[in-house]
């Protein structure tokens, strides 16, 4: 078994270069322009463009985050030391950001879940030839292009404590009321969010389960598969790269969650049980004037973003 | 790559704000002049004012024309004035400049020091006063002009008072045990949802409606005095204490209220400044008292809820822009102000200033011996993170009544000290 495994590796590791013959490095003017150089040229809006709102920002945050930082008048002679960690540390050492990780984290593990499983069955649903079907694909996706001001109004008066969540659940409705409830308050807020932008994760779907063949929901049906079996055999393999997009998208939606908690939790309450770190993000570096520890939050945000998007990509490439 | 690029894209939404800056310092000197620009609030009566004010100012000056705009919508006016300041393009003028946010704008080097005028700081002092001292930097300048005032009383509603049982012409408000009793009544008749709504919300300001009031009241001191903190004294811990049973009975609601709950008389009582004369006019049967004290003996001050000018250091023309900064709070100026708005210039002796009005304006007369002894948010360092140290403190152990409230005030305390130190 062992043999036919590293037989198998050695074929892998050979395949890309053709039996292992060298390719010839192509000269220099090949590499840079390529066959078509003109093509350069075409791509060079592009390329400013990222380079100036996304390479330069983002190395600009970096540097922030290793100096004494803070916004000047121009002209104004200010010194911006460099200071090592301190930034990094003075946040990792400050129990408020460790809270707002916190809050995130539990924000994720409700709502990437919801908007995954919530969109994948919803798109199935609407992919199938439905009375109205155009109607509700419209109904699913109006709450992602509303405004999160306007439908925060309506979550509110919904879980409200006088509101009409509370009113039909009676003498059950939580004390202290959902949105003054520590424990309550962030999976309120991730309910809501996955609720506001399951539209755009159902159009993925959609358009992921269009490229589906036929034929085999047919082959599968008429061997007598059911439609939990069809949906697990078939969807939901057959969707996996939208799967993969949905959960890293949702993933950093759902870090950069600022919106939300400010308006339905007023400004990350209840005693900070929805301030997510872009949320002090914004306090220190807008409000406090510390933009240089607003960036070390934002780093490490990346990072960890980052590292939980790769992970999605290994657990769901597998075969 | 393009996966790569997707997950960094939080921290490209926190840079781009980061990355506005060029341009030089004006160099302006003093004594320059020429047209200048000037922000001011966008609320109905001051832009009214702000208007006229202008056009006075124009019809006598041609060469030296004022530009006025109101402030640009941001999330708040502070913001949109950081950002400027970063940005090299602040208007010469700010007439509405929360002292909260100076320390800041300095830092930045945003601000013009005003005794740097030849007639600067006679100006000021003239005109303010002794409470003049509570608007200094920790370097000695004055970078604002305190301007108008907004003391902050108690307002309540006589029909809910009526309704609860109480006397409405002589409310028993005085002490804490008299508010809380008081309080009581209104909610357990069912008066009033609430005795009284203040925002219970995390933002750095809220404290300025509800703890500082009545903190000012029983103190008379600044949060922060000589670089400590004073909220976790004897005196500072009976305010908090009275709010926390206020919030642990329910007679103030830990929830926001969307919209105004003492117009639509959900609260029977609001923390107020004399704007609401104006607001609430005929729309509530309203009577008004000093914020309360423990024991009930008067008050020894209260929130001013000032706003200052500031001038910014983008501007060119600081000869102008100073003279125009006399001229909007000249007598003649201040006086049609507060009659247009109602809110209390910063000047000594207001009412012996503008006896006509006065005598015409009953309702403001118990204001404007409010605007006497009003306390200023503290001048220090670190300001708006002080005032965040404290509302998060507030609103975890006041609030929600979570842990022990002397051990929290005492760790904020001690947080702010270092802050105000400007560590």
């Amino acid at each position: 078994m062992s043999s036919i495994k590293s037989e198998t590796l050695r074929s892998r590791r050979t395949a890309g270069t053709a039996g292992g013959a060298k390719k010839p490095r192509q000269p220099w003017r090949l590499r840079l322009g390529g066959h078509q150089p003109i093509g350069m040229v075409f791509v060079s809006p592009y390329l400013l463009y990222l380079a100036a709102i996304f390479v330069y920002p983002l190395g600009f945050a970096v540097w922030m985050s290793f100096h004494d930082y803070f916004f000047a008048a121009p002209g104004v002679e200010v010194e911006r030391p460099f200071v090592g960690l301190d930034n990094y540390t003075s946040v990792l050492t400050d129990p408020d950001v460790w809270r707002s990780f916190y809050n995130i984290a539990v924000f994720l593990v409700i709502n990437v879940p919801l908007t995954v499983v919530g969109s994948l069955v919803l798109a199935t649903a609407l992919n199938r030839k439905l009375p109205l079907r155009s109607f509700f694909r419209t109904a699913y996706y109006i709450p992602y292009v509303t405004a999160s001001v306007a439908v925060v109004g309506v979550w509110m008066f919904l879980f409200n404590s006088d509101g009409l969540v509370n009113r039909a659940l009676g003498p059950l409705a939580p004390e202290p009321s959902w949105l003054v409830n520590s424990h309550l308050a962030m999976p309120v807020v991730a309910v809501f969010v996955a609720w506001k932008q399951l539209g755009f994760f159902v159009v993925l779907y959609l358009s992921a389960l269009q490229n589906v063949p036929n034929e085999l929901y047919e082959s599968a049906a008429l061997d007598g598969a059911g439609r939990l079996r069809i949906f697990r055999s078939i969807t939901v393999p057959a969707v996996r790269p939208a799967t993969l997009l949905v959960l890293i998208l949702a993933t950093i939606t759902g870090a950069n969650l600022f919106t939300e908690p400010y308006l339905l939790t007023s400004g990350g309450g209840p005693d900070g049980a929805t301030t997510s770190p872009v949320l002090l993000m914004y306090q220190r570096g807008l409000q406090q004037g510390h933009p240089d520890e607003a960036a070390a939050i934002g780093v490490i945000l990346v990072v960890l973003i980052t590292a939980i998007s790769l992970i999605y990509r290994r657990l769901v490439e597998r075969d | 790559m393009k996966k790569a690029l997707l997950v960094m894209l939080p921290v490209a939404a926190l840079t781009l704000s980061a990355c506005g800056s060029g341009g030089s310092d004006s160099g302006a000197s003093n004594d320059a002049r020429g047209p200048v620009t000037i922000w001011y609030s966008n609320n109905a009566q001051e832009v009214a004012w702000g208007k006229k004010m202008v056009a006075e100012w124009n019809a006598a000056h041609p060469k030296e024309k004022i530009t006025a705009q109101e402030i640009p919508a941001g999330k708040s006016s502070e913001e949109v004035i950081g950002a400027a300041i970063t940005a090299g393009n602040a208007p010469c003028l700010v007439l509405n400049t929360a002292p909260a946010a100076v320390p800041g704008f300095q830092k930045q080097g945003g601000l013009v020091p005003l005794d740097e005028f030849p007639d600067g700081e006679k100006y000021l002092q003239e005109r303010v006063g002794g409470k003049l001292s509570q608007y200094a930097s920790p370097d000695g300048k004055y970078y604002q002009m305190p301007w108008k005032s907004n003391p902050v009383m108690i307002f309540y509603n006589k029909d809910l008072f009526k309704k609860a049982g109480l006397d409405p012409e002589k409310p028993a408000l005085a002490g804490y045990d008299e508010f809380l009793e008081t309080s009581r009544k209104l909610v357990e008749s069912k008066a009033a949802k609430a005795a009284i709504w203040p925002a219970p919300t995390s933002e750095f300001y809220q404290s300025w409606f509800d703890y500082y009031p009545m903190f000012a009241a029983q103190t008379g001191k600044q949060l922060v005095e000589d670089g400590k903190a004073q909220f976790a004294s004897p005196d500072g811990l009976k305010t908090a204490q009275l709010w926390k049973t206020m919030y642990a009975e329910g007679l103030a609601p830990k929830e926001t209220f969307n919209g105004d709950a003492f117009a639509e008389g959900k609260a029977a009582m609001a923390t107020v400044g004399p704007w609401a004369v104006s607001v609430y006019g005929d729309k509530v049967e309203w009577g008004v008292v000093p914020v309360p004290t423990a024991d009930g003996t008067a008050a020894k001050g209260t929130f001013s809820d000032e706003k200052s000018i500031g001038m910014y250091s983008s501007c060119k023309n600081r000869g102008t822009a100073w003279d125009v900064m006399k001229f909007a709070t000249s007598k003649e100026q201040d006086g049609k102000l507060l009659e247009a708005t109602g809110q209390m210039p910063m000047r000594t002796d207001l009412t012996a200033a503008y006896p006509s009005y006065f005598a015409s304006h009953k309702d403001y007369e118990v204001f404007a011996e409010q605007a006497e002894q009003t306390v200023e948010a503290p001048n220090v360092p670190n300001s708006v993170e002080v005032w965040q140290t404290f509302r998060d403190a507030y609103t975890k152990s006041v609030i929600f009544g979570k842990g022990d409230l002397d051990a929290a005030l005492k760790d904020a305390a001690a947080k702010v000290d270092e802050l105000a130190e400007g560590q």
